[in-house]
């Protein structure tokens, strides 16, 4: 345990240091997409558990992360206050689960409290990972892969095509989502070191519950089912519950950087649900190592934080589909036993024509 | 003594072929039957049909009374039966005590949302988890071995840990699938050994084995099947003499 | 619902079934010989459609096409070089995953060589406004067109799989990669080849459809989903039923545009999908033997 604790502590000495570094070079507005990748990285941290644990893929992550977004930011745009009399908005109200927010056009806005709108923004996820994962995961490896693309597709297809959800303009006007001591997830530029600390510090959390998840009883049965599926099966560990079950920890966890993004952003838009932005996912993943969460954070945070500075132009999608067609053909024996930097290693070794080492 | 398994009209057929044709035969609590016969005849498949890993077609296994077949495997691994396998199915990317530590799981509670939160309820939990399957590691006299990769070791020493694993979980049935393969003579007798003190303990033990020299030193009784049909059923000096075994291994004598 | 109506949406749904069946088609092709589900199928077609208007701009439309579907099946025979060849025991996940990566890459080199501006050939006979009167109902050319390139691609290959020795050799690969190798087959040209037959078909209807549906550099994607909706749906390996199957995905999708609105039918098609997922992985005519099998293993 003291390890862990140590590894967060370095982690968010490295966080110091990069604000620190970017205030020194005069960059400071680096925060904001920093920020913004924190939160990307949630989801893809998630991922790793699924790919690299539970040995699971799925193509349609995006799709969560987009359903997490836009339940709380449709929720907290609401406009109720014409229906405040109507017995429901009464009763939410009464029950504190409302609140108001300052109107552009002057006055004040009724909508959905942010904490109960993600609240449901995270159960929905749940539900709708339970619904996906209880018929699909008892069948072969790329079914699952092929009913998350799908879905994702629905997702994307349906969130473009809802007036109601914005269509092609998505969510906007989203207000901050509160936490404690004043602090909030949200708001303009004079938040913007509040708002770094606040995203990394999530990320530390997630990252420190997950590594207690390996660590623990599931964990091992999860790297078991990873290591000799059918040999975890004889050894009491129910195999179809506990791939389920971190399927739908790893959509309520891309949910939930989906909440926390669109309140910082102030809005989402349909194109976060898309299977190019799955396949991100995946391939950050798939270069950071499945399962090696630190591997997964670094890789997450340089390539988004790059592909959200545009330095890959209009090559972005691009850069992420070759990175991932390239490790998946480096990968010696299939996509989830992969480790990136030792395959290149073994790779070089051939190459130079010494043996390559056990 | 009472029958711990018991196996009736077990049946199952692949495609074409009938793997295992009404078999039945009962393993007594505290003893240690063989199921021995040619290739193919159906004795891994038997072996799977009773752990869960198969679901037969006709046919039931009852374990304490209670029928068992057609239930996932970890159902079956929590009642109780651990087993092993003919070719090792250690977890790759673990060490050789965390192996053990999963054979563990159905003796342990700890899920999800405990797991994430490491609650303190499980921290006795995992000790304990850690000391049985050190325990194991101990009984199998490979505890120095705990911290090593185990699909690095050698071929022997990973058929052991195999072995601490199925112990784990302190079983009342082991099963045994060919766990003299691959070892040498001198490893064969300390498996002899081995047999006979898990025997000493109270452990009931099904196995499968080519090696006859192990099988008839360690049973209490011998299984034959050939082609899926059992043709014997008895202890091994009566096995070794009946005529009906020895044709089906040595064939048809030549006519002088 | 009116009969006119009715018919309108029917040739709609045949229209769009002929690329869906030519893709579930070519799906089955490579599936059939290497066990790889080719997402790259999609961007066959718009490979196709989009080379033959550039080629059009300065050859005849007869040639263009040829030129297109030559040129598309160049391109199927450099992916399987390039990602798919060397590759030893690949699982079927990792070919997945490599084939949309790579479609993700043609797409972007498409969108590179031909921006985002939307293309179509002209039609074959007439112009958009010619139709032909069918049982009271307008139907252009074009559509008779489309729908006799799907009949004489399925045509020729049924000939060249029953009639052919290379097409007898593929059959057998499909069947058992091994024996087929042991008895002298040329597997690893023959991968090659299915690869640059689907690739070829893919063309060919993504050519013959474009003057009605448009073609751009994003139109693969959807495309693939689709084409793997209906190879699944048929059962997959099943190519018969793949165009049957394509067919009918093509009409659900064009009727659910009376029920729904017109945003949600690229969905449609992918509702379907996870339904079979759901429901019976191994589509309408398999057999769920074969998917049993496939989830023990």
């Amino acid at each position: 345990m003291r390890s862990r604790w140590a590894r967060v502590a370095a982690f968010l000495a490295v966080v110091a240091l990069v604000q620190l570094g970017a205030a020194a070079a005069g960059k400071a507005f680096y925060l904001t997409q920093l920020t913004m990748a924190a939160y990307y990285t949630l989801v893809a941290v998630g991922l790793s558990v699924l790919m690299g644990y539970a040995g699971q893929i799925s193509l349609g992550h995006a799709a969560f992360f987009a359903i997490g977004g836009y339940a709380s930011g449709v929720l907290t745009t609401l406009d109720l206050g014409g229906r405040r009399a109507a017995p429901p908005v009464a009763v939410l109200e009464h029950l504190g689960l409302l609140a108001l927010r300052p109107d552009p056009g002057g006055g004040e806005l009724l909508g959905v409290h942010p904490w109960a709108a993600a609240a449901v923004a995270l159960a929905l996820a749940a539900l709708v990972a339970l619904a996906i994962g209880l018929p699909v995961l008892r069948l072969k490896g790329h079914y699952l892969a092929m009913a998350t693309l799908g879905f994702g597709t629905i997702v994307s297809s349906v969130l473009i095509g809802t007036a109601a959800l914005g269509a092609a303009d998505g969510v906007s006007g989203v207000p901050p989502l509160p936490l404690l001591g004043g602090l909030a997830v949200g708001g303009g530029r004079e938040a913007r070191l509040v708002n770094y600390w606040l995203a990394w510090g999530l990320v530390a959390l997630a990252l420190l519950l997950l590594m207690n998840l390996v660590e623990s009883r599931v964990g091992r049965a999860l790297r078991a089912i990873h290591g000799a599926e059918d040999a975890a099966g004889s050894m009491g560990v129910d195999v179809a519950r506990l791939k389920l079950a971190t399927f739908v920890l790893s959509a309520v966890l891309a949910a939930a950087g989906g909440v926390l993004l669109t309140h910082y952003n102030a809005g989402i838009g349909p194109s976060e649900a898309g299977s190019l932005k799955s396949v991100r996912y995946v391939a950050i993943v798939a270069v950071g190592g499945m399962g090696s969460l630190w591997g997964t954070v670094a890789t997450s945070a340089v390539l988004t934080f790059l592909s959200l500075r545009g330095v890959f132009g209009t090559f972005d999608d691009a850069v992420f589909g070759a990175v991932l067609v390239a490790v998946m053909l480096l990968s010696p024996e299939g996509i989830l036993r992969l480790d990136a930097l030792g395959a290149l290693r073994a790779l070089a070794a051939r190459r130079g024509g010494g043996a390559v080492a056990p | 003594m009472s029958a711990l398994l018991e196996v009736s009209s077990l049946s199952k057929r692949f495609g074409g072929v009938q793997a295992v044709q009404s078999v039945s035969f009962q393993v007594r609590q505290g003893t240690v039957k063989a199921l021995i016969g040619p290739n193919g005849a159906g004795k891994t498949t038997l072996f799977n049909l009773v752990s869960g890993v198969v679901h037969p077609d006709a046919g039931e296994v009852r374990y304490r009374g209670a029928a068992i077949q057609g239930r996932p495997t970890h159902q079956v691994a929590g009642l109780g039966i651990s087993r092993t396998f003919q070719q090792i199915r250690l977890f790759s990317g673990m060490t050789a005590l965390e192996n053990v530590m999963v054979g563990r799981h159905p003796r342990s509670r700890a899920g999800f949302m405990a797991g994430l939160l490491h609650l303190p309820r499980t921290w006795e939990e995992e000790r304990t988890i850690e000391a049985k399957a050190r325990e194991a590691l101990e009984f199998m006299g490979i505890a120095d071995l705990a911290g090593a990769e185990a699909t690095s070791l050698s071929y022997g020493q990973q058929r052991a840990v195999e072995l601490a694993r199925a112990l784990a979980a302190e079983p009342e049935l082991l099963l045994l699938d060919e766990p003299a393969a691959g070892l040498n003579m001198r490893e064969t007798v300390e498996l002899a050994k081995l047999v006979g003190r898990l025997k000493a303990r109270g452990l009931t033990v099904l196995l499968v084995e080519h090696d006859m020299g192990l099988v008839m030193s360690v049973s209490d009784e011998v299984v034959v099947l050939s082609y899926g049909q059992k043709i014997a059923d008895a202890p091994p000096r009566a096995v070794q003499r009946d005529p009906e075994v020895i044709r089906i291994y040595l064939g048809e004598e030549e006519p002088p | 619902m009116e009969i006119g109506l009715l018919l309108q949406y029917l040739v709609a749904g045949l229209t769009y079934g002929t690329i869906y069946a030519v893709v579930g088609v070519g799906f089955n092709i490579i599936y059939n010989t290497t066990g790889i589900i080719n997402f790259a199928q999609g961007e066959f077609v718009m490979l196709g459609g989009m080379t033959a208007v550039t080629l059009h701009g300065f050859l005849p439309l007869p040639l263009a096409i040829a030129g297109a579907v030559l040129l598309t099946m160049v391109a199927g025979v450099l992916v399987e070089l390039l990602f798919i060849r060397w590759l030893v025991r690949p699982t079927v996940l990792r070919m997945i995953i490599i084939t949309i990566g790579v479609s993700i890459l043609i797409r972007e080199a498409a969108l590179v060589g031909w921006g985002e501006s939307v293309r179509a050939l002209p039609y074959f006979t007439g112009d958009e406004v010619t139709a032909l009167s069918l049982g009271g109902v307008h139907v252009s050319p074009q559509v008779l067109w489309s729908l006799a390139t799907c009949l004489f691609i399925v045509a020729a290959l049924w000939v060249f799989f029953q009639r052919t020795a290379l097409g007898r050799q593929m059959r057998a690969c499909a069947v058992n990669r091994e024996a087929a190798a042991l008895c002298g087959v040329p597997v690893r040209n023959l991968v090659t080849l299915s690869f640059a037959l689907s690739a070829g078909i893919g063309a060919l209807a993504g050519c013959v459809v474009s003057p009605i549906t448009y073609t751009a550099y994003n139109v693969g994607g959807g495309l693939a989903i689709k084409g793997f909706t209906v190879a699944i749906l048929g059962g997959l390996g099943n190519s018969a039923a793949a165009v049957a199957a394509g067919f009918v995905v093509g009409i659900l999708e064009a009727f659910s545009v009376s029920l729904l609105p017109a945003a949600y039918k690229d969905a449609v098609s992918v509702a379907v999908l996870l339904a079979i997922l759901f429901a019976r992985p191994s589509g309408l005519f398999g057999s769920s033997e074969r998917a049993r099998l496939e989830s023990r293993a």
